[in-house]
Protein backbone atom coordinates (compact mmCIF):
# COMPACT_ATOMS: atom_id res chain seq x y z
CA UNK A 1 0.00 0.00 0.00
CA UNK A 2 1.31 3.82 -0.66
CA UNK A 3 2.73 5.12 2.05
CA UNK A 4 1.63 8.02 4.04
CA UNK A 5 3.45 11.21 2.17
CA UNK A 6 2.86 8.98 -1.19
CA UNK A 7 -0.90 9.18 -0.81
CA UNK A 8 -0.81 12.59 0.24
CA UNK A 9 0.81 13.55 -2.96
CA UNK A 10 -2.06 11.58 -5.13
CA UNK A 11 -4.52 13.33 -6.97
CA UNK A 12 -7.00 11.73 -4.37
CA UNK A 13 -5.38 12.95 -1.33
CA UNK A 14 -4.76 16.06 -2.29
CA UNK A 15 -8.51 16.56 -2.89
CA UNK A 16 -9.04 15.03 0.33
CA UNK A 17 -6.79 17.82 1.61
CA UNK A 18 -7.92 20.40 0.07
CA UNK A 19 -11.50 19.45 1.32
CA UNK A 20 -10.29 18.99 4.89
CA UNK A 21 -7.98 22.68 5.11
CA UNK A 22 -11.11 23.82 3.11
CA UNK A 23 -13.00 22.78 6.20
CA UNK A 24 -11.28 24.06 9.48
CA UNK A 25 -11.03 27.39 7.40
CA UNK A 26 -14.44 27.96 6.89
CA UNK A 27 -14.48 27.07 11.23
CA UNK A 28 -11.53 29.30 11.68
CA UNK A 29 -14.56 31.99 9.83
CA UNK A 30 -16.93 30.80 12.15
CA UNK A 31 -14.72 31.72 15.30
CA UNK A 32 -13.46 34.81 13.50
CA UNK A 33 -17.04 36.31 13.32
CA UNK A 34 -17.90 35.39 16.80
CA UNK A 35 -14.32 37.41 17.98
CA UNK A 36 -15.38 40.01 15.80
CA UNK A 37 -18.98 40.75 16.73
CA UNK A 38 -17.91 41.70 20.71
CA UNK A 39 -17.38 45.36 18.83
CA UNK A 40 -20.71 46.09 19.20
CA UNK A 41 -20.67 45.12 22.73
CA UNK A 42 -19.88 47.88 24.70
CA UNK A 43 -16.50 49.76 24.55
CA UNK A 44 -14.26 47.31 26.35
CA UNK A 45 -15.41 43.94 25.16
CA UNK A 46 -13.56 44.13 22.00
CA UNK A 47 -10.62 45.08 23.87
CA UNK A 48 -10.32 42.49 26.67
CA UNK A 49 -11.37 39.70 24.14
CA UNK A 50 -8.30 40.76 22.08
CA UNK A 51 -6.54 40.44 25.66
CA UNK A 52 -7.74 37.37 26.37
CA UNK A 53 -5.83 36.39 23.18
CA UNK A 54 -2.69 38.22 23.85
CA UNK A 55 -2.64 35.96 27.25
CA UNK A 56 -2.63 32.72 25.61
CA UNK A 57 0.98 33.32 25.20
CA UNK A 58 2.41 30.20 23.34
CA UNK A 59 -0.57 28.57 22.58
CA UNK A 60 -1.28 31.68 20.42
CA UNK A 61 1.54 31.22 18.71
CA UNK A 62 0.67 27.31 18.09
CA UNK A 63 -2.83 28.54 16.82
CA UNK A 64 -1.08 31.11 14.39
CA UNK A 65 1.22 28.58 13.26
CA UNK A 66 -1.59 26.06 13.01
CA UNK A 67 -3.68 28.72 11.21
CA UNK A 68 -0.98 29.59 8.76
CA UNK A 69 -0.05 25.94 8.12
CA UNK A 70 -4.16 25.41 6.65
CA UNK A 71 -4.14 28.68 4.53
CA UNK A 72 -0.69 28.01 2.72
CA UNK A 73 -1.12 23.85 2.48
CA UNK A 74 -4.85 24.95 1.23
CA UNK A 75 -3.51 27.74 -1.34
CA UNK A 76 -0.82 25.58 -2.37
CA UNK A 77 -2.75 22.71 -3.31
CA UNK A 78 -6.03 24.98 -4.79
CA UNK A 79 -2.92 26.86 -7.29
CA UNK A 80 -0.95 23.64 -8.09
CA UNK A 81 -4.33 21.71 -9.16
CA UNK A 82 -5.47 25.06 -11.27
CA UNK A 83 -1.76 24.76 -12.57
CA UNK A 84 -2.12 21.51 -13.50
CA UNK A 85 -5.41 22.23 -15.88
CA UNK A 86 -2.98 23.96 -18.46
CA UNK A 87 -0.54 20.46 -18.52
CA UNK A 88 -3.56 18.35 -19.23
CA UNK A 89 -5.02 20.13 -21.81
CA UNK A 90 -2.40 22.13 -23.80
CA UNK A 91 -4.99 22.71 -26.46
CA UNK A 92 -8.18 24.65 -25.02
CA UNK A 93 -11.46 24.61 -26.88
CA UNK A 94 -12.44 27.18 -29.53
CA UNK A 95 -15.56 26.77 -28.15
CA UNK A 96 -16.82 25.68 -24.48
CA UNK A 97 -19.86 25.60 -23.20
CA UNK A 98 -21.47 23.61 -19.78
CA UNK A 99 -24.19 21.17 -20.19
CA UNK A 100 -25.72 22.30 -17.04
CA UNK A 101 -28.03 19.98 -15.34
CA UNK A 102 -26.24 17.72 -12.78
CA UNK A 103 -23.05 20.17 -13.56
CA UNK A 104 -21.80 22.38 -10.59
CA UNK A 105 -19.73 23.84 -13.10
CA UNK A 106 -20.48 27.74 -12.30
CA UNK A 107 -19.24 31.16 -11.90
CA UNK A 108 -17.62 30.43 -8.29
CA UNK A 109 -16.24 27.11 -9.09
CA UNK A 110 -14.34 28.27 -12.43
CA UNK A 111 -13.24 31.53 -10.32
CA UNK A 112 -11.94 29.38 -7.31
CA UNK A 113 -7.78 29.89 -7.95
CA UNK A 114 -8.79 33.71 -8.55
CA UNK A 115 -10.88 34.10 -5.55
CA UNK A 116 -8.48 32.43 -3.76
CA UNK A 117 -5.41 34.27 -4.74
CA UNK A 118 -7.41 37.50 -3.66
CA UNK A 119 -7.85 36.09 -0.12
CA UNK A 120 -4.23 35.34 -0.21
CA UNK A 121 -3.48 38.80 -0.87
CA UNK A 122 -6.10 40.13 1.09
CA UNK A 123 -4.86 38.13 4.07
CA UNK A 124 -1.48 39.51 3.93
CA UNK A 125 -2.83 43.50 4.34
CA UNK A 126 -5.19 42.48 6.75
CA UNK A 127 -2.79 41.05 9.21
CA UNK A 128 -0.28 44.37 8.34
CA UNK A 129 -2.97 46.60 8.91
CA UNK A 130 -5.07 45.36 11.97
CA UNK A 131 -2.03 42.85 13.92
CA UNK A 132 0.61 45.39 13.06
CA UNK A 133 -1.16 48.51 12.59
CA UNK A 134 0.88 49.46 9.05
CA UNK A 135 4.12 49.73 11.48
CA UNK A 136 2.52 51.66 13.88
CA UNK A 137 2.71 50.89 17.71
CA UNK A 138 -1.01 49.53 19.44
CA UNK A 139 -2.16 52.53 21.98
CA UNK A 140 -2.73 50.81 24.79
CA UNK A 141 -5.03 51.87 28.08
CA UNK A 142 -6.10 50.81 31.25
CA UNK A 143 -9.52 49.92 32.43
CA UNK A 144 -10.76 48.87 35.83
CA UNK A 145 -7.07 47.90 36.57
CA UNK A 146 -6.43 45.84 33.57
CA UNK A 147 -3.84 46.88 30.74
CA UNK A 148 -5.86 46.67 27.78
CA UNK A 149 -4.79 46.84 23.95
CA UNK A 150 -6.78 49.78 21.92
CA UNK A 151 -8.00 47.74 18.66
CA UNK A 152 -11.21 48.40 18.92
CA UNK A 153 -10.32 52.21 18.26
CA UNK A 154 -7.87 51.18 15.37
CA UNK A 155 -10.68 49.06 13.92
CA UNK A 156 -12.86 51.98 13.58
CA UNK A 157 -10.64 54.50 12.27
CA UNK A 158 -10.23 52.23 9.44
CA UNK A 159 -12.94 51.88 8.43
CA UNK A 160 -13.93 55.52 8.66
CA UNK A 161 -11.76 55.47 5.43
CA UNK A 162 -14.01 54.49 2.28
CA UNK A 163 -11.06 52.50 0.29
CA UNK A 164 -10.60 50.26 3.71
CA UNK A 165 -14.05 49.90 4.28
CA UNK A 166 -15.07 49.12 0.43
CA UNK A 167 -12.30 47.50 -0.19
CA UNK A 168 -13.08 44.50 2.98
CA UNK A 169 -16.59 44.62 1.06
CA UNK A 170 -15.08 43.30 -2.13
CA UNK A 171 -13.03 40.56 -0.51
CA UNK A 172 -15.98 39.57 1.50
CA UNK A 173 -18.07 39.36 -1.66
CA UNK A 174 -15.21 37.41 -3.17
CA UNK A 175 -15.11 35.14 0.04
CA UNK A 176 -18.76 34.53 -0.76
CA UNK A 177 -17.97 32.66 -4.24
CA UNK A 178 -15.44 30.73 -2.85
CA UNK A 179 -17.58 29.41 -0.43
CA UNK A 180 -20.74 29.33 -2.51
CA UNK A 181 -18.74 26.53 -4.20
CA UNK A 182 -16.28 25.39 -1.58
CA UNK A 183 -18.40 24.34 1.18
CA UNK A 184 -20.05 21.85 -1.41
CA UNK A 185 -17.07 20.63 -2.42
CA UNK A 186 -15.39 19.85 0.38
CA UNK A 187 -18.49 17.73 1.19
CA UNK A 188 -18.03 16.34 -1.93
CA UNK A 189 -14.03 15.84 -1.46
CA UNK A 190 -14.44 13.82 1.50
CA UNK A 191 -16.98 11.16 0.12
CA UNK A 192 -20.35 12.72 -0.22
CA UNK A 193 -22.64 11.34 -2.98
CA UNK A 194 -24.29 12.91 -5.55
CA UNK A 195 -27.83 12.34 -4.63
CA UNK A 196 -30.56 14.34 -2.80
CA UNK A 197 -27.95 15.40 0.01
CA UNK A 198 -26.15 16.39 -1.66
CA UNK A 199 -28.51 19.13 -2.99
CA UNK A 200 -29.56 20.51 0.04
CA UNK A 201 -25.78 20.43 0.94
CA UNK A 202 -25.31 23.05 -2.20
CA UNK A 203 -28.31 25.01 -0.67
CA UNK A 204 -26.92 25.13 2.73
CA UNK A 205 -23.50 26.12 0.82
CA UNK A 206 -25.20 29.47 -0.37
CA UNK A 207 -27.01 30.20 3.25
CA UNK A 208 -23.12 29.58 4.97
CA UNK A 209 -21.55 32.07 2.71
CA UNK A 210 -24.26 34.51 2.23
CA UNK A 211 -25.05 34.91 5.92
CA UNK A 212 -21.23 34.62 7.42
CA UNK A 213 -20.14 37.13 5.13
CA UNK A 214 -23.29 39.22 5.72
CA UNK A 215 -22.53 39.46 9.43
CA UNK A 216 -18.14 40.30 8.44
CA UNK A 217 -19.29 42.65 5.83
CA UNK A 218 -21.73 44.37 8.59
CA UNK A 219 -18.56 45.64 10.90
CA UNK A 220 -17.33 48.17 8.27
CA UNK A 221 -19.90 49.07 5.97
CA UNK A 222 -21.99 50.22 9.83
CA UNK A 223 -18.82 51.57 10.34
CA UNK A 224 -18.32 53.70 7.47
CA UNK A 225 -22.11 54.89 7.12
CA UNK A 226 -22.33 56.19 10.44
CA UNK A 227 -19.08 57.27 10.22
CA UNK A 228 -17.85 55.63 13.35
CA UNK A 229 -20.56 56.87 15.21
CA UNK A 230 -23.50 55.05 15.36
CA UNK A 231 -25.41 53.61 18.13
CA UNK A 232 -24.17 49.97 17.64
CA UNK A 233 -20.72 51.63 17.88
CA UNK A 234 -20.75 54.38 20.65
CA UNK A 235 -21.92 54.37 24.05
CA UNK B 1 -40.21 13.93 -46.35
CA UNK B 2 -39.23 16.50 -44.52
CA UNK B 3 -36.95 19.73 -46.75
CA UNK B 4 -33.18 19.33 -46.52
CA UNK B 5 -31.51 22.49 -44.80
CA UNK B 6 -28.21 24.06 -44.59
CA UNK B 7 -25.23 24.66 -41.52
CA UNK B 8 -22.16 25.96 -41.71
CA UNK B 9 -19.72 23.30 -40.23
CA UNK B 10 -16.46 24.25 -39.05
CA UNK B 11 -14.09 21.25 -38.04
CA UNK B 12 -11.09 20.64 -36.66
CA UNK B 13 -7.89 19.65 -38.83
CA UNK B 14 -4.75 18.03 -37.63
CA UNK B 15 -2.42 15.82 -40.08
CA UNK B 16 -0.32 13.73 -36.33
CA UNK B 17 0.06 14.60 -32.83
CA UNK B 18 2.41 17.17 -33.31
CA UNK B 19 1.20 18.68 -36.41
CA UNK B 20 -0.58 22.26 -35.54
CA UNK B 21 -4.28 21.72 -36.54
CA UNK B 22 -6.09 24.05 -37.58
CA UNK B 23 -10.33 24.30 -38.37
CA UNK B 24 -11.65 24.18 -42.18
CA UNK B 25 -14.77 25.43 -42.67
CA UNK B 26 -17.59 24.22 -45.30
CA UNK B 27 -21.40 24.78 -45.77
CA UNK B 28 -23.64 21.42 -46.27
CA UNK B 29 -27.23 22.07 -48.28
CA UNK B 30 -27.98 18.85 -48.06
CA UNK B 31 -28.77 18.13 -44.52
CA UNK B 32 -31.84 16.38 -43.42
CA UNK B 33 -33.86 16.07 -39.91
CA UNK B 34 -33.55 12.44 -39.74
CA UNK B 35 -29.52 11.86 -40.16
CA UNK B 36 -27.99 11.38 -37.30
CA UNK B 37 -24.94 13.67 -36.51
CA UNK B 38 -22.51 11.16 -37.80
CA UNK B 39 -24.36 10.40 -41.01
CA UNK B 40 -24.26 14.59 -41.52
CA UNK B 41 -20.15 13.48 -41.35
CA UNK B 42 -20.74 10.89 -44.10
CA UNK B 43 -22.45 13.76 -46.73
CA UNK B 44 -19.99 16.16 -45.51
CA UNK B 45 -17.08 12.92 -46.64
CA UNK B 46 -19.17 12.33 -49.97
CA UNK B 47 -18.55 15.67 -50.89
CA UNK B 48 -14.76 16.17 -50.00
CA UNK B 49 -14.09 13.00 -51.76
CA UNK B 50 -16.04 13.63 -54.87
CA UNK B 51 -13.56 16.86 -55.06
CA UNK B 52 -10.39 14.78 -55.07
CA UNK B 53 -9.88 16.10 -51.05
CA UNK B 54 -9.33 14.45 -47.98
CA UNK B 55 -11.90 13.13 -45.71
CA UNK B 56 -12.07 14.54 -42.39
CA UNK B 57 -10.93 11.40 -40.05
CA UNK B 58 -13.96 10.63 -37.04
CA UNK B 59 -13.93 7.68 -34.61
CA UNK B 60 -17.23 5.43 -34.83
CA UNK B 61 -18.24 2.00 -34.57
CA UNK B 62 -21.68 0.67 -33.81
CA UNK B 63 -23.48 3.58 -34.60
CA UNK B 64 -26.33 2.25 -31.82
CA UNK B 65 -24.72 4.21 -29.24
CA UNK B 66 -23.20 1.43 -26.97
CA UNK B 67 -19.50 1.29 -27.79
CA UNK B 68 -18.14 4.92 -26.94
CA UNK B 69 -16.09 5.12 -29.97
CA UNK B 70 -18.07 8.83 -30.96
CA UNK B 71 -16.96 11.51 -29.03
CA UNK B 72 -16.96 14.41 -30.66
CA UNK B 73 -17.01 17.91 -29.01
CA UNK B 74 -19.65 19.56 -30.72
CA UNK B 75 -20.32 23.26 -30.23
CA UNK B 76 -18.28 23.11 -26.61
CA UNK B 77 -20.57 20.20 -25.63
CA UNK B 78 -18.96 16.79 -25.86
CA UNK B 79 -21.23 14.16 -26.98
CA UNK B 80 -23.53 17.60 -28.60
CA UNK B 81 -26.51 19.34 -27.10
CA UNK B 82 -27.97 16.96 -25.30
CA UNK B 83 -27.85 14.97 -22.13
CA UNK B 84 -27.48 11.11 -21.63
CA UNK B 85 -26.63 10.28 -25.47
CA UNK B 86 -23.45 9.58 -27.32
CA UNK B 87 -22.88 11.83 -30.69
CA UNK B 88 -24.00 8.98 -32.95
CA UNK B 89 -27.40 9.11 -31.23
CA UNK B 90 -27.45 12.73 -31.65
CA UNK B 91 -29.90 13.75 -34.58
CA UNK B 92 -29.88 16.96 -37.03
CA UNK B 93 -32.98 17.76 -35.79
CA UNK B 94 -31.83 19.46 -32.81
CA UNK B 95 -30.65 21.90 -35.58
CA UNK B 96 -32.09 24.16 -37.60
CA UNK B 97 -31.24 26.08 -40.86
CA UNK B 98 -28.15 28.28 -40.66
CA UNK B 99 -26.43 27.00 -37.84
CA UNK B 100 -22.78 26.94 -37.26
CA UNK B 101 -21.59 23.74 -35.99
CA UNK B 102 -18.05 23.89 -34.86
CA UNK B 103 -16.88 20.25 -34.44
CA UNK B 104 -13.48 19.90 -32.44
CA UNK B 105 -11.66 16.46 -31.48
CA UNK B 106 -11.52 16.22 -27.10
CA UNK B 107 -8.99 17.72 -26.08
CA UNK B 108 -6.43 16.16 -23.30
CA UNK B 109 -2.49 15.91 -23.10
CA UNK B 110 -3.84 12.19 -22.71
CA UNK B 111 -5.34 12.23 -25.34
CA UNK B 112 -3.30 12.47 -28.38
CA UNK B 113 -4.42 13.67 -31.65
CA UNK B 114 -4.39 10.39 -34.04
CA UNK B 115 -5.87 12.32 -37.30
CA UNK B 116 -8.74 15.27 -37.51
CA UNK B 117 -11.32 14.33 -34.67
CA UNK B 118 -9.42 10.67 -33.87
CA UNK B 119 -8.18 11.00 -30.69
CA UNK B 120 -5.77 7.83 -29.15
CA UNK B 121 -7.42 6.89 -26.05
CA UNK B 122 -5.41 3.96 -24.91
CA UNK B 123 -4.50 5.88 -21.83
CA UNK B 124 -7.77 4.53 -20.74
CA UNK B 125 -6.73 0.82 -21.84
CA UNK B 126 -3.84 1.22 -19.47
CA UNK B 127 -5.79 2.46 -15.99
CA UNK B 128 -8.01 -0.68 -16.79
CA UNK B 129 -4.62 -2.96 -16.99
CA UNK B 130 -3.57 -1.32 -13.84
CA UNK B 131 -6.02 -3.05 -11.98
CA UNK B 132 -9.54 -3.12 -13.72
CA UNK B 133 -9.67 -6.94 -13.19
CA UNK B 134 -11.20 -9.61 -11.05
CA UNK B 135 -9.42 -12.97 -9.64
CA UNK B 136 -11.44 -15.86 -10.19
CA UNK B 137 -11.67 -19.29 -9.36
CA UNK B 138 -11.10 -21.47 -12.72
CA UNK B 139 -12.09 -25.15 -13.32
CA UNK B 140 -15.91 -25.91 -13.35
CA UNK B 141 -18.40 -23.42 -13.64
CA UNK B 142 -19.72 -21.80 -10.00
CA UNK B 143 -23.07 -22.62 -8.93
CA UNK B 144 -25.43 -19.26 -9.91
CA UNK B 145 -25.97 -17.48 -6.79
CA UNK B 146 -23.32 -18.49 -4.58
CA UNK B 147 -22.48 -15.00 -3.74
CA UNK B 148 -25.49 -13.30 -2.09
CA UNK B 149 -25.23 -9.57 -2.88
CA UNK B 150 -27.84 -6.61 -1.69
CA UNK B 151 -30.12 -5.71 -5.14
CA UNK B 152 -29.41 -2.05 -4.75
CA UNK B 153 -25.31 -2.78 -4.43
CA UNK B 154 -26.02 -4.98 -7.44
CA UNK B 155 -27.73 -1.89 -9.04
CA UNK B 156 -25.17 0.60 -8.27
CA UNK B 157 -22.53 -1.53 -9.38
CA UNK B 158 -24.25 -2.27 -13.07
CA UNK B 159 -25.21 1.53 -13.23
CA UNK B 160 -21.15 2.42 -12.87
CA UNK B 161 -20.80 -0.96 -15.24
CA UNK B 162 -22.62 0.88 -18.20
CA UNK B 163 -19.39 2.94 -18.66
CA UNK B 164 -18.70 2.81 -22.61
CA UNK B 165 -14.87 4.32 -21.83
CA UNK B 166 -15.87 7.48 -24.43
CA UNK B 167 -13.96 9.30 -22.81
CA UNK B 168 -16.60 12.57 -22.85
CA UNK B 169 -15.61 12.88 -18.78
CA UNK B 170 -12.14 14.22 -20.26
CA UNK B 171 -13.39 15.98 -22.67
CA UNK B 172 -15.93 17.78 -20.84
CA UNK B 173 -13.69 18.33 -17.47
CA UNK B 174 -12.04 21.88 -17.06
CA UNK B 175 -9.29 20.03 -15.97
CA UNK B 176 -8.96 16.92 -18.33
CA UNK B 177 -9.21 14.90 -15.59
CA UNK B 178 -10.06 11.12 -15.58
CA UNK B 179 -11.70 10.97 -12.06
CA UNK B 180 -15.11 9.73 -13.56
CA UNK B 181 -14.16 7.13 -15.63
CA UNK B 182 -11.47 5.60 -13.23
CA UNK B 183 -13.83 5.84 -10.27
CA UNK B 184 -16.65 4.19 -12.20
CA UNK B 185 -14.34 1.08 -13.56
CA UNK B 186 -13.39 0.86 -9.44
CA UNK B 187 -16.59 1.39 -7.99
CA UNK B 188 -18.14 -1.44 -10.38
CA UNK B 189 -15.81 -4.01 -9.21
CA UNK B 190 -15.18 -2.95 -5.88
CA UNK B 191 -18.96 -3.16 -4.84
CA UNK B 192 -19.04 -6.71 -5.54
CA UNK B 193 -17.80 -9.65 -3.62
CA UNK B 194 -15.60 -10.61 -6.74
CA UNK B 195 -14.00 -7.57 -6.54
CA UNK B 196 -13.40 -7.57 -2.78
CA UNK B 197 -10.06 -9.51 -3.54
CA UNK B 198 -8.06 -6.77 -5.26
CA UNK B 199 -9.97 -3.64 -3.88
CA UNK B 200 -7.19 -2.02 -1.88
CA UNK B 201 -4.67 -3.04 -4.39
CA UNK B 202 -6.55 -1.84 -7.61
CA UNK B 203 -7.34 2.01 -6.52
CA UNK B 204 -4.14 2.46 -5.67
CA UNK B 205 -2.68 1.23 -9.04
CA UNK B 206 -5.86 2.47 -11.17
CA UNK B 207 -5.23 6.00 -9.73
CA UNK B 208 -1.92 5.80 -10.17
CA UNK B 209 -2.04 5.03 -13.44
CA UNK B 210 -4.76 7.78 -14.31
CA UNK B 211 -2.07 10.16 -12.66
CA UNK B 212 0.82 8.61 -14.91
CA UNK B 213 -1.22 9.54 -17.98
CA UNK B 214 -1.36 13.03 -17.31
CA UNK B 215 -4.92 13.42 -16.94
CA UNK B 216 -5.74 16.50 -14.49
CA UNK B 217 -7.16 16.45 -10.96
CA UNK B 218 -11.02 16.55 -9.96
CA UNK B 219 -12.13 19.75 -8.66
CA UNK B 220 -15.60 18.70 -8.30
CA UNK B 221 -16.70 20.45 -11.25
CA UNK B 222 -19.36 18.15 -11.80
CA UNK B 223 -19.37 18.73 -15.78
CA UNK B 224 -18.47 14.52 -16.05
CA UNK B 225 -21.79 13.52 -15.14
CA UNK B 226 -23.43 16.37 -17.11
CA UNK B 227 -22.19 15.00 -20.48
CA UNK B 228 -21.45 11.44 -19.61
CA UNK B 229 -23.86 9.25 -22.25
CA UNK B 230 -24.81 6.86 -19.37
CA UNK B 231 -25.53 9.51 -17.04
CA UNK B 232 -23.12 7.86 -14.62
CA UNK B 233 -22.98 10.20 -11.43
CA UNK B 234 -19.70 11.32 -9.64
CA UNK B 235 -20.64 9.54 -6.89
CA UNK B 236 -18.47 6.88 -8.23
CA UNK B 237 -15.68 9.43 -7.90
CA UNK B 238 -16.64 9.51 -4.37
CA UNK B 239 -16.95 5.24 -3.69
CA UNK B 240 -13.24 5.93 -5.65
CA UNK B 241 -11.79 8.53 -2.80
CA UNK B 242 -13.30 5.97 -0.13
CA UNK B 243 -11.50 3.31 -1.37
CA UNK B 244 -8.51 4.58 -1.86
CA UNK B 245 -8.44 5.94 1.85
CA UNK B 246 -9.34 2.51 3.07
CA UNK B 247 -7.06 0.98 1.05
CA UNK B 248 -4.10 3.30 2.88
CA UNK B 249 -4.97 2.73 5.80
CA UNK B 250 -5.11 -1.10 5.92
C1 LIG C 1 -10.73 31.93 4.39
C2 LIG C 1 -10.08 31.20 3.69
C3 LIG C 1 -10.52 30.06 2.82
C4 LIG C 1 -11.56 29.20 2.98
C5 LIG C 1 -12.57 29.16 4.12
C6 LIG C 1 -11.53 28.30 1.86
C7 LIG C 1 -12.41 27.26 1.66
C8 LIG C 1 -12.36 26.38 0.63
C9 LIG C 1 -13.15 25.21 0.52
C10 LIG C 1 -14.14 24.72 1.56
C11 LIG C 1 -12.83 24.61 -0.66
C12 LIG C 1 -13.40 23.32 -1.22
C13 LIG C 1 -12.39 22.24 -1.03
C14 LIG C 1 -12.61 21.07 -1.91
O1 LIG C 1 -12.96 21.25 -3.08
O2 LIG C 1 -12.43 19.96 -1.44
C15 LIG C 1 -11.86 25.41 -1.31
C16 LIG C 1 -11.30 25.13 -2.55
C17 LIG C 1 -10.32 25.90 -3.13
N1 LIG C 1 -9.62 26.92 -2.53
FE1 LIG C 1 -10.07 27.77 -0.77
N2 LIG C 1 -10.50 28.62 1.02
C18 LIG C 1 -9.84 29.69 1.59
C19 LIG C 1 -8.72 30.32 1.11
C20 LIG C 1 -8.11 30.00 -0.08
C21 LIG C 1 -6.88 30.57 -0.55
C22 LIG C 1 -6.05 31.59 0.21
C23 LIG C 1 -6.63 30.02 -1.75
C24 LIG C 1 -5.48 30.23 -2.67
C25 LIG C 1 -4.92 30.94 -3.27
C26 LIG C 1 -7.70 29.11 -2.06
C27 LIG C 1 -7.80 28.39 -3.23
C28 LIG C 1 -8.72 27.39 -3.44
C29 LIG C 1 -8.86 26.67 -4.68
C30 LIG C 1 -8.07 26.89 -5.95
C31 LIG C 1 -9.87 25.73 -4.47
C32 LIG C 1 -10.39 24.72 -5.48
C33 LIG C 1 -9.63 23.47 -5.42
C34 LIG C 1 -9.97 22.56 -6.55
O3 LIG C 1 -10.17 23.04 -7.66
O4 LIG C 1 -10.04 21.36 -6.36
N3 LIG C 1 -8.57 29.11 -1.01
N4 LIG C 1 -11.57 26.50 -0.50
Amino acid sequence: MPSFIKALKSQVGRKYVTGITGVFLMLFLIGHLGGNLTIFAGVHTFNNYTHHLENLGPLLYVIELVLAFLFIYHAVLGISIARNRKKARPESYNVYKTKGGPSHQTLASRSMAITGVIILVFLVIHIWQFKFGFGEELARYTHEGVDLPQLRARVIEAFTNPVSAFGYAFVLAMIILHLSHGFWSAFTSLGMKHGETSKKVQAAAYVFAIVLMLGFMFIPLYIFFTGGDGSLISY
Amino acid sequence: MSKDFTVHLKYWRQNGPDAKGFFEERTLNTVNEHMSFLEMLDVLNEELQLEGKEPVEFDYDCREGICGCCNLVINGQAHGPKGGTPTCQVHMYNYKDGDTIVIEPPRAAAFPVIKDLVVDRSAFDRIIEAGGYVSVKTGSAEEANTHPVEKHKSDTAFDYATCIGCGACVAACPNASASLFTGAKIAHLGLMPQGEVERSKRVVAMVDQMEAEGFGDCSNFGECEAVCPQEISISAIAEMRKDYVKAVFS
